[in-house]
């Protein structure tokens, strides 16, 4: 279990990063927290002709707070994030999510941006990131692109990034009024993939009804995705609707099967999850309309 | 660890293929790699070595390396040795094995079948043992039963996955010609004679050194033996010293598991509930050889058939299967988790069959506290026991009544809740003669005696008058030091920091012999027992010495507060220090007789391990401790969670030697259960190819899925050691699997429970549901040998397209060697190489994850225009797979049709066993990317259809921009 002899590469700036990314033609693998590209740098699954270690671009740390986003550079520690209480207050749904995410240990060391890099369909970042209906931003010679986040996941372990791109970075919308957010998930054990994950943005309208809503779905189809719930916007934010839309939405998906799970169970949390998810997001929407 | 100068680092090539033939072995471009220094292969080591010899008298040649065959996925293939590891995992990839592929045997009852592709051609049969046993009348006992209750299952191959895996450094040097191993082995080292008998040498020319500390063993590191002497062997062969450290993919694959068991029991119960007599059918899957000390795993509890009973009339059938599986060997609890899995799920049904409190007809069928020491039907012999007092002790801790309202409180509001229980007896101390049983009387009257299990501990004094302690027993953080040090404080009067205790074993210097090691619970029931009379020796010679100088008698001494001193008069006392330091300083000055130095050895084999009688008793081990566990579960119908509400363990260890240590050993026992009754499984698909080679796949329990246990004890003393006290260890590891799976039962109202109950198949158990494993190969529960058909399982999918063509042209355009070429995802070349065969070049890859492989496909049943079927086969570097497929087209009557699939795969290599998460999932890719582009085809309009090509250039094409 040891990887292909591979060049190690530790740029101090984006822009040298950019250049190595170049000089190698797309046959550079990019490592920040590693979890993931270690392993399968040591299984010899991929065999890269270079390692960039972009740990050393600092400025991909910082976390800024916009006036409708937050900004979370690439680089900034799972660990760091939920330690930011700006960012947890001002992104309820991450912060729902982030605990989720593998152990306290792997959290210190695994990125925000190297879970999008690396696209699991499971993973939670990607899936809180698509619902919220993110965005993120990519550097190449080229410049700067932001690519919302539900045009850039393609498929298993596949995104938009070119290989001559770096993400440097995410954007996630500030919490909206009379809005909740609720997160769930199921895995056989606390910190593994989840066999299937739920994440929910509701608005409340003063009518009772639901406004907004975005359901987003993972570990249930290559890739994280929002449901097309478009067809209950206007319906009351009830148990009765909860379970009518997780209902509908479940007959719809085309889940993936693995050891852990079959389609059919994947299909079954599909309901049940996204019914709890759902009621949570109207409860905690409708909490927020009265306080204010 | 380099504790030679000039180490070369090793890397195993195994075998991916589970069942073939080596055609050949080219290691010529690995040896050309600068900074390899040698390869070894299979058949180099056959010349070199004797097969390790086997318990079990079948023509099998078992060497630590496949030879002509591979039998198992993992199997070992080639040895490198290179300056470092990275370099000979480099090397690993230049060598070209070639193979013939046989059909795999991937289930023991499959195995069994006439038809079976047999593993090894000179059994003529994959049942490698087959032995059955009668004690008492059970024919008699079923006769005048009540009632018979009959369960079978199948119980699931997992292991304990110790958080170290295997390491050896091993040297051979010259004059005198001698193997030195450096590792981390638990013993026992009545292995050290089969490692010298295939190394061909006398025993004193196999050095081996283990650890202070071994990272974890629970058995496992009893199975790396083969690979001590495939590197002894090697670092011969090469001519220098080797390091291998075992990686974790290695461990998974080809180190060592539990047994999986096809089993059958029937129990026969008056009416009142008494236990009259059982049958066990037990098929144990010993995987592709019979590695010592198999079949011992079904038979350490062999002798205590009977459990915490007083039934008398057993009948035991035992069959050993050779399938192309990991080889199996000790685990946490060898053997007893799959026979408290019979036992105990039997009391349970039967007490449910008879209406009678599961707690009640256990306790209206134990052995009664002054029935001990009490003689179990197949001969072994409980020292101590009050086993109903332990039961009143778990319901009083799990409050039982309480716990029934509950139960009835949650049916009632239409929730899943139930209550299990299971009672066993806990053999610890193991006599090396019960191995035995896998003979039958005449073969071991010929093959001589066998018995025993020799303890061994020394205690001594240094002239400096500091005391050191050393065993033999290769701990793995049971906290033998701890103990060691405490127990011979106590007799010496000293603090248990002034004790050295020394735990390496080094057959050169140590007071080894055949038993000794760290397994079977050994340490608290015998190698304590040692450490306590070796340490009273060293005591009464201070004593006699102190005597003399204090000029009073000996009885009149006390060994306290590091004094030898005169019992009521405390002012006049040696320091034991110095009174121990005369014995090397000044032996002239000695009482007269007494010998000068302060070494004081004991061994001892405990006098009731004889060897197996004429009737097949044997007096398995030396105590018998006890455990009653008992669970209360609710289940989640809507998600299949198992939620235990109460887990209550009362346990028999006899005295308490550290009551932290012992409380850590029953967390660790029932963490280890608890992980088998729910979510641990080594997973082979049909083509026995593994499917859980990470820790991704293979669910090893964590510390936020152990509940709390309520731990209770109830000891009574053994007489059969100082001390008083029993081993322990196993403890719920063998029960909780049993335990768990009774509560299920009794939640789910049915005892066909197959463990693990993960997430999935415990929701589709809650509603009615089939339940099929993705991946896993498993002939169904029920069936026998005679009744088995092929094993199926594997990755399988269905779906339909609609195609806008009508059927005559789809299948044209389907069978058309251009259209395939051109709409087949990644397909470099395609060629037809016969009426209805085709062969491809194909790249496959997702994220940099990317692969060629070479496919051969053939069409078979055609009914044209209606359905064909596919069946192929493809190998790449990162795996390879087989399968097969049917095709249906059906008219839809605008001129169009629907196609509909169906396929089951089996894939193995790489990919397999560390991505098996992804399998289904790129399957389903390449399908849609297929029917995809098979429809532009067909619309012969090029407009890229629904998902753009540069995602499917990037998906399969590489990832460039």
């Amino acid at each position: 279990m040891k990887p292909v002899a591979f060049e190690y590469c530790r740029p101090d700036t984006v822009d040298e990063a950019l250049e190595l990314l170049k000089e190698f033609g797309g046959d550079a693998s990019i490592i920040s927290g590693g979890l993931s590209l270690g392993a399968m740098l040591n299984m010899r699954l991929v065999r890269p002709k270079a390692v960039i270690d972009i740990n050393g671009l600092e400025d991909l740390a910082n976390i800024t707070v916009g006036d409708a986003t937050v900004s979370t550079g690439a680089l900034v520690r799972q660990a760091a994030a939920m330690q930011y209480p700006a960012l947890m207050a001002d992104v309820p749904l991450l912060a729902l999510a982030l605990p989720n995410v593998g152990h306290y240990q792997t959290r210190s060391r695994g990125t925000l941006g190297g879970s999008v890099a690396h696209a699991d369909p499971s993973a939670e970042i990607p899936l809180a990131l698509v619902t919220l209906s993110g965005a993120v931003t990519l550097q190449s010679p080229r410049g700067k692109r932001d690519m919302p986040a539900r045009e850039f996941f393609l498929g298993l372990l596949t995104t938009d990034r070119h290989a001559d791109e770096v993400i440097t970075g995410l954007t996630w919308p500030r919490r909206r009024d009379r809005t909740g957010y609720a997160f769930e998930e199921i895995a056989q054990r606390h910190g593994d993939f989840a066999i299937t994950a739920v994440a929910a943005e509701a608005t409340i309208g003063s009518d009772g009804n639901i406004s907004d809503l975005s359901l987003g779905l993972g570990g249930v189809e290559d890739r994280p995705f929002v449901a097309a719930t478009g067809a209950f916007v206007g319906k009351p934010g009830t148990v009765a609707t909860a379970e009518d839309i997780a209902n509908t939405i479940a007959e719809t998906v085309d889940p993936m099967i693995d050891l852990q799970a079959n389609a059919d169970y994947r299909r079954q949390l599909v309901r049940v999850l996204g019914a709890r998810v759902l009621m949570a997001a109207f409860t905690d929407a409708t909490r927020q309309r009265e306080a204010a | 660890m380099e504790p030679v100068p000039g180490i070369r680092h090793a890397a195993i090539l195994r075998s991916s293929h589970a069942h073939a033939r080596i055609i050949s072995v080219d290691t010529s471009k690995a040896e050309a790699l600068p900074g390899v220094y040698g390869v070894v292969t299979g058949a180099d080591i056959a010349d070199a070595i004797n097969p390790i010899p086997s318990a079990v008298r079948v023509p099998i040649k078992f060497y630590p390396i496949a030879v002509d065959k591979v039998r198992y996925v993992g199997e070992p293939v080639a040895v490198i040795a290179a300056a470092d590891r990275y370099i000979a995992e480099d090397a690993m990839e230049l060598i070209e094995v070639e193979y013939e592929s046989f059909p795999p045997v991937a289930d023991p009852v499959a195995a069994l079948q006439p038809g079976a592709a047999l593993l090894h051609d000179d059994v003529g049969s994959n049942e490698v043992h087959h032995r059955t046993f009668r004690y008492g009348d059970p024919d008699a006992a079923f006769a005048k039963a009540d009632k018979i209750v009959k369960l079978e299952w199948r119980y699931p191959r997992y292991s304990s996955t110790p958080m170290e895996t295997y390491g050896i450094v091993a040297n051979f040097e010259r004059q005198p010609d001698r193997y030195t191993i450096w590792s981390n082995f638990q013993g026992p080292f009545i292995l050290h004679a089969l490692m010298t008998g295939a190394l061909g040498v006398p025993g004193n020319r196999l050095r081996l050194i283990t650890a202070p500390h071994s990272g974890g063993s629970f058995g496992i590191k009893q199975a790396m033996f083969p690979y001590m002497v495939l590197l002894a062997a090697c670092s011969k062969l090469l001519g220098c010293p080797l390091k291998w450290i075992e990686d974790r993919l290695e461990h998974l694959i080809g180190a060592s598991a539990a047994a999986d068991r096809a089993d059958r029991v029937e129990a026969a119960f008056s009416n009142d509930g008494e236990l009259l007599g059982l049958k066990f059918d037990n098929i144990v899957n010993v995987g592709a050889y019979v590695r010592a000390p198999e079949p011992a795993s079904v038979y350490r509890m062999h002798s205590a058939s009977n459990g915490c009973y007083r039934v008398k009339d057993i009948f035991v059938e035992n069959r050993l299967v050779v399938t192309n599986m990991t080889p199996i060997g000790l685990n946490r609890g060898y053997g007893g988790p799959q026979f408290y899995y019979a036992l105990e799920r039997v009391m349970e049904a039967g007490a449910k069959e008879l209406g009678i409190d599961p707690a009640e007809i256990r306790r209206r069928n134990f052995i009664q506290p002054d029935e001990f020491p009490y003689e179990a039907p197949a001969g072994s012999i409980y020292d101590s026991g009050d086993y109903e007092a332990g039961l009143d002790q778990a319901l009083e801790l799990a409050a039982y009544d309480e716990l029934k309202a509950a139960r009835e409180n949650a049916r009632a509001a239409g929730k899943l809740f139930g209550i299990g229980m299971a009672a066993g007896i806990e053999p610890s101390g193991s006599n090396m003669a019960y191995v035995t049983l896998a003979q039958t009387p005449e073969e071991r009257a010929k093959a001589g005696g066998r018995s025993g299990g020799l303890g061994s501990a020394t205690v001594s004094i240094d002239p400096s008058g500091s005391v050191t302690v050393k065993t033999v027993s290769t701990p793995a953080g049971q906290g033998h030091q701890t103990v060691a040090a405490q127990v011979v404080a106590d007799a010496l009067g000293l603090r248990p920091d002034q004790i050295d205790v020394i735990t390496e074993v080094d057959t050169l210097t140590s007071a080894w012999s055949l038993a000794s090691g760290n397994y079977a619970n050994r340490f608290s029931s015998v190698v304590v027992g040692a450490i306590a009379d070796s340490a009273e020796k060293v005591a009464k010679k201070i004593k006699l010495i102190a005597a003399e100088n204090l000029e009073v008698a000996p009885e009149d001494i006390e060994l306290v507060g590091g004094e030898a001193r005169v019992v009521g008069v405390p002012e006049k006392a040696l320091p034991i220090r110095r009174v121990a330091a005369q014995t090397h300083w000044h032996p002239a000055g000695l009482p007269e007789g007494m010998d000068p130095g302060m070494f004081e050895t004991t061994i001892m084999s405990p006098p009731m391990l004889e060897a197996p009688d004429q009737q097949d008793r044997v007096a398995s081990a030396v105590t018998f401790g006890y455990v009653f566990d008992l669970a209360a579960v609710e289940i989640d119908r809507a998600t299949g969670k198992i939620e235990i509400v109460k887990y209550v363990s009362v346990h028999d260890v006899g005295n308490v030697l550290n009551e932290l240590v012992v409380e850590g050993q029953i967390y660790g026992g029932f963490a280890h259960g608890l992980g088998g009754a729910l979510m641990e499984e080594f997973v082979y698909d049909a083509g026995a190819n593994p499917q859980a080679g990470t820790f991704a796949d293979y669910l090893c329990i964590t510390a936020p899925e152990v509940p709390k246990v309520v731990i209770g004890h109830f000891n009574t003393p053994s007489p059969h050691n100082t001390l008083g006290a029993k081993g322990m260890g196993d403890g719920s590891s063998m029960l909780a699997p049993t335990a768990i799976a009774n509560a299920a039962a009794d939640a789910l109202g049915t005892f066909d429970i197959v463990l693990p109950l993960t997430l999935n198949k415990t929701w589709s158990m809650a509603n009615g549901l089939e339940y099929e494993r993705a991946g896993a190969a498993r002939a169904k529960t029920g069936e026998r040998p005679q009744e088995a058909g092929a094993v199926q399982g594997g990755l399988t999918g269905k779906g339909s397209v609609e195609l806008s063509a009508p059927p005559a042209d789809v299948w044209n355009l389907l069978l058309d060697p251009d259209t395939l070429a051109a709409v087949i995802p990644g397909c470099e070349a395609l060629e037809q190489v016969g009426d209805d065969s085709f062969t491809a070049e194909v790249v496959i890859g997702v994220a940099g994850i990317k692969g060629v492989y070479s496919a051969e496909i053939d069409l078979r049943n055609k009914i044209e225009p209606k359905s064909v079927r596919l069946v192929g086969k493809a190998a790449g570097a990162l795996g390879f797979g087989a399968g097969e497929g049917r095709v249906t087209l059906e008219p839809l009557g605008d001129g169009r049709t629907r196609l509909s699939y169906s396929y089951r795969a089996n894939v193995g290599g790489k990919v397999a066993a560390v991505g098996q998460r992804m399998l289904g999932t790129v399957t389903k890719i390449l399908i849609g990317q297929f029917f995809r582009g098979f429809e532009r085809r067909l619309k012969s309009s090029g407009d890229g259809g629904d998902q753009g090509p540069g995602f499917f250039r990037r998906l399969f094409g590489g990832g460039k921009p």
